[in-house]
């Protein structure tokens, strides 16, 4: 029976074996589902619209590089790449400086009110994002900073905090007391165990977090779309539904454009999938 | 004495020592680390704090405030009208469909990622050549911008589109629709596509909290004579419990707040009809495009009451159960 091979004598459990059919076919099926869009809308990029009208599920016949070339130097992708990646990093060095502080303080001092302290920042998770941005948006104008790179970066920075927290400061508490005592003997103070240990201990947590934070600002658009109404401010987000109301005739050139903005979010995925999928783990473990 | 004994001790802990002929120096030196750890707490802390209440904390307040005003965003806020917008939300008909459009996406999604992802992962819980390749594609649909998604299927979707002619040579052209522009179908196809993107996550997940479940345990049930739906039933699946929590909390907070994909893949139209309407989009075309600011700020708090109500309720029941579970309490 297929579905009793699933658990396999325990002598082979460790090697890396060849599933059975059925795993195999429910695997390629899933993944199949899940990655048969985004390839389309790929090689769609490589069509003329007239060739996509005459034929949806078509390949490209011949092969066009005229809409991807025509994105690359006539649209203002490059400008809005460039706005994404500033944002982004400026939201993940943020995330992690505060974020590091404040769950240091939080995990090796010992004070009166810090578990408080600790679920007033925990609260924030349950406070939607959503749900403040009419309200954010009319603070950030009065403090004219509409139209401006902090108009984004600070409201995500604060939003990014409480899951920091909650995912740095097991991290660190864990850190073994004896370490700590070693460092004060060698004479490092505690800010000197923070930088010197603590920080260098703590790098995959504070990887994962960065990353966490990145992911979720690249990809942003409700903030955007509302603080940032300069077009020359505009965010990769923004700037693929913009060019897609604006050429609702080409579709060729939607296809190709929207396949360069997947491009940057898919190579970082590529490189960092490791850090995703170890702080959802980690946010499991809670 | 280390500096490092004293990061432990309660703050009060260090006057309490009796006095004595040399108690005097190091109660100082004391005090001054003391001191010294305060500042750092301090100053350590306060930039995050700060942060956290002026873009968090305030903005909530101020919605409150608001939302008792009709007021048109110039101007500080003058005509009070009391709980008139909340009354006015709740007798606007548009507003009845965003919140059943967003209850059919909490309950769709958890409805039908929860048994397709519990099920692949079930079966998928094992090593086989090309898992992380697998693991990978199945993650694209999640890391991608909802925006960028939402563009995508909306292309796909479009009239004589791709998925018609798709389902055409199928032979299943009895089931074309008009996806996004029929007034009764677009929350379903929206459910769909929002389906297609976050059932990858739950299958991680669930992949993911598979990982931690000893094998020792599904061995020794094997060698008692358990069938593989017995071990899946009766031991993985429980262990799973606090996983299987965790995504449903998230699946729900995010189905509830849901604007990006929505805004982009539906039409205006369709969506000021009611028919794609959720809270999020109700409150930005009404609070920011229409600039009714006081009516916007009102919907804001409905949907941040009721994010909130919603999370309690559940962290409540979710700590309750896991506790109440030996076997699920230790797993955590």
């Amino acid at each position: 029976m297929a579905v009793n091979s699933v658990l396999p004598p325990s002598t082979g459990r460790r090697q890396v074996s060849y599933g059975t059919p059925l795993t195999y076919a429910l695997a390629l099926a899933i993944a199949a589902v899940s990655i048969a869009p985004v390839l389309y809308v790929v090689i769609g990029g490589f069509r003329t619209t007239p060739q996509i009208v005459a034929d949806p599920a078509g390949l490209p016949d011949p092969f066009v590089w005229d809409n991807y070339a025509r994105v690359l130097t006539q649209s203002n992708f490059w400008q809005q790449a460039f706005n994404s990646a500033v944002i982004a990093l400026g939201t993940t060095l943020a995330v992690v400086v505060l974020g590091l502080a404040a769950a240091f303080v939080l995990a090796r001092y010992s004070f009166r009110g810090r578990e408080g302290l600790y679920t007033f920042f925990t609260l924030g998770l349950l406070f939607p994002a959503g749900a403040a941005i009419l309200p954010l948006y009319l603070m950030l104008r009065d403090l004219n900073l509409i139209n401006s790179y902090y108009a984004v970066i600070l409201p995500q920075v604060a939003f990014s905090l409480p899951l920091t927290i909650v995912i740095l400061r097991p991290f660190l508490s864990a850190i073994p007391r004896e370490l700590e005592d070693a460092a004060a003997i060698d004479g490092a103070s505690r800010l000197g165990f923070l930088w010197r240990v603590a920080m260098p201990l703590s790098r995959p947590a504070l990887v994962t977090v960065g990353v966490l934070a990145f992911v979720a600002s690249w990809n942003s658009f409700l903030l955007p779309l509302l603080v940032l109404s300069d077009v020359n401010l505009h965010t990769l987000p923004l700037g693929v539904q913009n060019f897609s109301s604006q050429y609702t005739t080409d579709t060729a050139g939607v296809l190709a454009f929207t396949s360069l903005a997947m491009l940057p979010a898919l190579l970082f995925f590529t490189l960092a999938e490791k850090q995703i999928v170890g702080g959802l783990q980690g946010a499991v473990k809670g | 004495m280390t500096s490092a004994n004293q990061i432990r001790m309660p703050a009060g802990g260090a006057s309490a020592s009796p006095a004595g002929p040399h108690r005097a120096g190091r109660d100082s030196a004391r005090r001054a680390d003391n001191r010294r750890k305060w500042y750092e707490i301090i100053g350590l802390t306060t930039p995050a704090v700060l942060i956290y209440v002026m873009f968090v904390l305030v903005p909530m307040g101020f919605a409150v405030y608001y939302s008792l005003f009709r007021w048109r965003g110039v101007g500080p806020p003058t005509e009070f009208v009391g709980l008139r917008n909340y009354t006015l939300a709740f007798q606007d008909p548009i507003f009845l469909d965003a919140l059943r459009n967003n209850a059919i996406i909490v309950f769709g999604s958890l409805l039908i990622q929860g048994p397709i992802a519990l099920g692949v992962a079930l079966l998928l819980n094992r090593r086989f050549r090309g898992r992380a390749v697998f693991r990978l594609l199945v993650f694209v649909p999640y890391v991608l911008a909802e925006v960028t998604v939402g563009i995508m299927w909306k292309l796909l979707l479009t009239g004589d589109g791709t998925v018609d002619a798709l389902l055409r040579s199928l032979g299943m052209g009895g089931l074309v629709q008009a996806w996004l522009a029929d007034l009764d179908v677009v929350i379903w196809t929206l459910l769909a596509v929002l389906t297609w993107k976050y059932v990858g996550f739950a299958i991680i997940l669930l992949l993911a909290g598979l990982s931690n479940v000893p094998d020792e345990l599904t061995e020794a049930a094997a060698i008692d004579g358990a069938s593989w739906w017995q071990i899946q039933r009766h031991v993985t699946i429980p262990l799973l419990g606090p996983t299987i929590r965790i995504w449903m909390f998230l699946s729900m907070i995010g189905s509830l707040q849901i604007f990006d994909m929505i805004w982009v893949t539906s039409v205006p139209a369709v969506r000021s009809l009611g028919a794609s309407a959720t809270m999020a989009t109700y409150m930005v075309d009404n609070g920011f495009f229409a600039r009714l600011w006081g009516y916007g700020n009102a919907v804001a708090v409905i949907l941040f009451v009721i994010s909130f109500v919603a999370a309690l309720l559940f962290q409540r029941f979710l700590l309750r159960r896991d506790i109440e579970g030996a076997i699920t309490g230790r797993a955590k």
